[in-house]
């Protein structure tokens, strides 16, 4: 309808929401159904995770990863220990490495689980998918709980190794899991991927470009969606990831179907992962021989693992205390959100909450 | 593996076109003098030169006599990372050139360092608090915010 004049209409969404995945706002001006403007307006988690480290010691400052990104606890607490080994010179045993491993590869298939089965209930698919994912979501849990007690926040690795020992009951619970877990992926390809609702809700929807990727500091699922072949895992391979064979899904047009799809395919590569883990692992120590407080020589580090968001760092200044003189988090939500404006730009009201629900933010993360 | 690019090698990659700006380097990074940020890291992201076209991070440290900005750079294609720094002295109206024209993933963390650290960028469009409220007082992550 050519000759009618729109009013501009601001409109407030969150912060209490159920698409914006915790407590998260976007001030969005609309022209008729077009979004011409928005802001994305956060902080109200903040909770001084970096002020809080500078006055703790090395060791329980793993507990306040954990609250960071708390459905990838895991993921949290590689990063931050990889960090603190490589500040204080700590060698971490072998098997303490593969643990952690399949621990950072569980949490993977958790995560992505649960950024699939949420951007689907955004679409509009109301509650069905969700619990088809948080059905496996759920078993993995379930193992974590067997490792160390908690099933949220974990808490489990520490600078040196991890707390404890996996026991007999974890190792076949896994392979009962690793077993399972093909079909099931196969089973949520089948139900979603070629879904006719779904391709066209996500198809060309919210492009971005790889260049724009790479400019906007992204990373993630969200730039190898935008078919840049960048994985730390593979780029810079951390703990044994060297000894591992997988592949690194990437993306075709950079829109919102594509990071939905790499997430799909990275569970199937976390499965082959964990698989060859459990081939590869073998008896010995769990954890070097580290004292409770831990005192590295003057000096800084940063040290970042591939995270199911994407590039988790931690930028770790020692003054030869017992608590870092700085702590500071590079957290992949929180710099993935920097292109919203420019992927929302132009796209209609419902498509909003698609391609925000694809970015898969935690606000725990974002805020800090 | 990630290398890290030799330090030499950035400092004659700047040093070409801005001689005079580079105050000091050791093992792992430079400083560069707080004007010269901006054209230095211009000249760093150029794609046939050191193609560091990726802003990995940029941090804040508060040394008490004065602020050091960190930024850490990779470049994807070629797989190497390298530091370079920035010293802020003082403590108050610290002004340090923004650095988003080059790298727009900036934006949002050029506004976490000035809501936490109090550090101004300048050209900086909408250089508002983040995580804080507008009229928060104080830059609570600086070594004399105590809180309470």
């Amino acid at each position: 309808m050519t000759g009618i004049r729109t009013e501009p209409v601001t409109v407030n969404l969150g912060p209490q929401h159920p698409s914006t995945h915790g407590v998260f706002r976007l001030r969005v001006t609309f022209d008729g159904e077009e979004i011409i403007d928005l802001e994305p307006v956060f902080g109200y988690l903040h909770r001084g995770t970096e002020k809080l480290a500078e006055t703790r010691n090395y060791t329980q400052i793993v507990t306040l990863t954990d609250r960071m990104d708390y459905v990838a606890s895991m993921s949290n607490n590689l990063a931050y220990v990889r960090t603190v080994e490589d500040l204080s010179g700590i060698e971490v045993p072998e098997r303490a490495q593969y643990i952690r491993v399949i621990c950072a590869e569980l949490q993977r298939i958790a995560s992505h689980l649960m950024a699939t089965g949420f951007l689907l209930n955004d679409i509009g698919a109301l509650a069905t998918p969700l619990i088809y994912c948080f059905r496996e979501r759920e078993k993995i849990l379930d193992l974590f709980e067997m490792l160390c007690g908690a099933r949220i926040t974990l808490s489990y690795m520490r600078p040196g190794g991890v707390f404890q020992d996996a026991d007999q009951d974890f190792w076949n619970a896994l392979d009962i899991l690793i077993q399972e877990l093909p079909h099931y992926l196969d089973e949520l390809e089948t139900l979603i991927s070629k879904n006719e609702i779904v391709l066209a809700r996500t198809r060309s929807v919210g492009v971005l470009s790889d260049e724009d990727a790479i400019d906007y500091g992204v990373t993630g699922p969200i730039l190898r969606a935008s078919r840049v072949k960048w994985d730390l895992r593979k780029a810079n391979p951390y703990e044994i990831y060297d000894r591992i064979d997988f592949e690194v899904p990437i993306g075709v047009e950079g829109d919102t179907y594509d990071r939905f799809h790499v997430r799909l395919l990275e569970m199937q590569e976390s499965v082959k992962i964990i698989t060859q883990c459990i081939t590869q692992i073998e008896k010995g120590s769990i954890r070097a021989d580290v004292p409770y407080f831990i005192r590295p020589k003057p000096g800084e580090t940063y040290q970042s693992v591939e995270g199911p968001k994407g590039e988790l760092g931690f930028y770790l200044i020692s003054d030869g205390g017992v608590s870092p003189y700085r702590c500071k988090v590079r957290a992949p939500s929180f710099i993935n959100l920097t292109p919203l404006k420019k992927m929302m730009l132009g796209w209609k009201m419902g498509d909003l909450i698609t391609i925000l629900g694809s970015i898969d933010i935690v606000l725990g993360e974002v805020d800090r | 593996m990630t290398e890290i690019l030799a330090v030499s090698k950035i400092i004659e990659e700047i040093t070409n076109e801005l001689p005079d700006s580079i105050i000091k380097s050791d093992d792992k990074s430079i400083w560069i003098r707080p004007d010269d940020i901006k054209k230095a890291c211009a000249i760093l992201k150029k794609p046939d030169g050191l193609d560091f076209a990726f802003l990995t991070s940029i941090s804040a440290v508060d040394y008490i006599e004065y602020f050091e900005i960190v930024y850490h750079l990779t470049s994807m294609r070629k797989n190497y990372s390298g530091i370079i720094k920035v010293k802020c002295y003082g403590r108050n109206n610290l002004t340090l050139p923004s650095v988003i024209d080059i790298w727009k993933t900036a934006d949002l963390q050029e506004r976490e360092i000035w809501d936490l650290m109090g550090i101004q960028f300048e050209g900086h469009p909408n250089l508002k608090r983040i995580l804080l409220w507008e009229g928060f007082d104080g830059h609570p992550l600086r070594k004399d915010y105590l809180g309470n």
